[in-house]
């Protein structure tokens, strides 16, 4: 996909033997960068091996590998983990098969489409911190409206402890991302679709293809390599995406719904213990950075072993 | 038969996600404006007590207005510079070709790949040693430098669909390269322009955990972190935290509003994160 990219960069554009002429068009942006993005990924490799605590600033020093094991032998670090790969898996198959089927409808117009269309997406421009609040008071045990309503209709005879039980809770702040991450893949498998040239499908329906046949052998083929680039980039922004569960649960009740990076936020922002946060940082940086290269590799090596 | 079927179908799913969507803002909505004695009822229309007292309080009790200011000077010139700088970079590697150029563009792609929260003790650090902490400017170069990859990937989708021919033209006339961009590209690249600009508005507007981190006083306090603040507190006022929720989403909404013709285009031209 990357290279691809490159190769539509190069066909266009002036012929140019300066380079002096880009580089200065470009410095501005690579400086910044630099300085707000890369600088911050080696420091926080330097202050992953540090015990530095910013509240005992006087102490700070070298300490090995002691953050790292500090974090592996955390009591509720195997529940994170497992808390992290739901998180990510269950949002995502949803998300993923939702905004399907959505961006299907939507591809062909019908009427108030438009309109349709503008509702659906509004949670995209919502902040994740705010949507969790507003989700935190619907979940809410006792005064919540969606106990409220399930009990209504006898779905239910007591109330269920969404925020309080820890299982519950987790649903909860899946749920609530579901909600929160459709409309990203409604967006961008609705323009792929519309790159689908239309004299393809018809050709199919004419050759006597279903629609199920003309959904799986010809649309989906078409778009995959854009599926394969945005459910990548997506797997990472969910991870590192703790906003809803910090408006929902804060990790609670009991630090039960913690994922890896709310954890890293509680401990960079409650805890202050800086060592051990960018040592939680950095691994996730890793376990993203060794995801993203299998996750490449597989699906490359998949699609030569078709031809 | 079949087809009765599927259209019942797809107007049921429709239906189903337009008000599984609309229900947690309408709800939010309507207990922002009951009256103090009843937050904590379940009416499902407005009722007639309807006030807007728990607004009025946010901005007679808290500094809600100052947040709102603050938030929209970090938001406005962060997005402004981002814009800037990321055309800069987007027209160097959208028009010239030159020596790396698929290292460089490497350089902007990696950093989607790169958790924004690796960055807060570092940048905690980098900006006390610079004597900014706790001041608007940290959050501004903070979100620009951000927000810069994002926005050259994205305006470069853009300026690649408009003709190079155009500010050829240009240059024979007599601009150079820099003042074809700002005379001649500008203004037929403005959607994507606005674009951009509107996404970067929302990311720095959404932004919580470096405002948090960044912010410490409660003058300086932007939106988001004086919400975290104010549910801080031992009981929540759900009157008021669900009118602080409403005013805290219109811009973003808003500004949502003005874009959603570009939407589908506009972002799927950078493949952004977000």
């Amino acid at each position: 996909m990357q290279n691809s990219l490159f190769k539509v960069a190069r066909k266009d554009g002036k012929k140019s033997k300066n380079f002096l002429g880009p580089l200065l068009f470009l410095l501005p942006a690579l400086i910044l960068i630099s300085i707000f993005i890369y600088y911050p990924v080696f420091k926080t490799a330097d202050l992953s091996f540090q015990n530095f605590k910013l509240y005992d600033q006087g102490n700070i020093k070298f300490n090995g590998l002691e953050n790292f094991r500090g974090i592996f032998q955390d009591l509720h670090f195997k529940r994170i983990i497992q808390n992290t790969v739901l998180w990510v898996t269950v949002s995502l198959f949803f998300q993923v098969t939702i905004g399907f089927i959505i961006a299907l409808y939507l591809r062909n117009r019908f009427k108030f489409s438009g309109l349709y269309q503008g509702i659906i997406f509004i949670p995209w421009a919502l902040s994740g911190f705010l949507m969790g609040l507003i989700w935190k008071w619907i979940f809410d045990d006792n005064l919540g409206v969606l106990n409220n309503i399930l009990l209504g209709w006898n779905v239910i005879d007591k109330p269920i402890p969404w925020l309080s039980n820890a299982n519950w809770a987790m649903a909860a702040v899946i749920i609530a991302n579901i909600w929160y991450g459709v409309t990203f893949f409604v967006i961008m498998i609705l323009a792929a679709l519309q790159g689908v040239p239309k004299e393809m499908i018809e050709a199919s329906e004419l050759d006597g293809c279903s629609r199920a046949q003309t959904l799986f052998r010809i649309i989906i083929p078409y778009i995959r390599p854009t599926l394969i680039l945005i459910i990548l980039l997506r797997i990472i922004w969910i991870t590192n995406f703790p906003d809803i569960i910090f408006g929902m649960t804060s990790g609670g009740p009991n630090e039960q719904t913690h994922i890896l990076s709310s954890w890293l936020v509680q401990k960079i922002t409650y805890d202050q213990d800086w060592g051990s946060g960018s040592a939680l940082a950095l691994l996730i940086l890793a376990i993203l950075f060794i995801f993203s290269i299998f996750y490449l590799l597989a699906t490359r090596l998949e699609k030569e072993s078709e031809v | 038969m079949f087809k009765v079927f599927g259209k019942l179908t797809k107007i049921s799913i429709l239906t189903f996600w337009l008000i599984f969507t609309i229900f947690p803002l309408y709800w939010m909505f309507l207990t922002s404006i009951r009256a103090k004695t009843e937050t904590t009822k379940h009416f499902y229309y407005p009722h007639g007590n309807s006030t807007l007292d728990s607004y009025r309080k946010l901005f007679e009790q808290y500094a809600f207005g100052t947040y709102i200011k603050n938030s929209l000077v970090v938001s406005i010139s962060a997005s402004i510079f981002v814009v800037f700088i990321g055309l800069l970079g987007a027209y160097a590697l959208a028009r010239y070709r030159f020596k790396s150029k698929s290292q460089i563009m490497l350089v902007f792609l990696i950093t989607q790949m790169i958790p924004g929260l690796i960055a807060l003790a570092p940048l905690y650090l980098l900006l006390s040693r610079i004597n900014l902490l706790n001041t608007l400017y940290a959050l501004i170069l903070c979100y620009i430098g951000g927000m810069i990859p994002f926005a050259t990937v994205m305006l470069r989708g853009f300026l690649q669909r408009i003709p190079p021919d155009l500010d050829e033209a240009a240059l024979i006339d007599g601009c150079n390269r820099f003042t074809a961009l700002f005379r001649v590209v500008f203004p037929v690249a403005l959607p994507g322009i606005a674009a951009t600009f509107i996404f970067s508005f929302v990311q720095c507007w959404n932004e919580l955990f470096l405002a948090m981190i960044l912010i410490d006083s409660d003058s300086n306090k932007t939106y988001p972190v004086a919400m975290r603040s104010f549910i801080g507190a031992y009981y929540i006022d759900w009157g008021g935290l669900a009118a602080s929720v409403m005013i805290g989403i219109i811009p973003t909404v808003l500004m949502f509003a003005l874009m959603s013709k570009f939407m589908v285009s506009g972002l799927s031209a950078g493949i952004v994160k977000g």
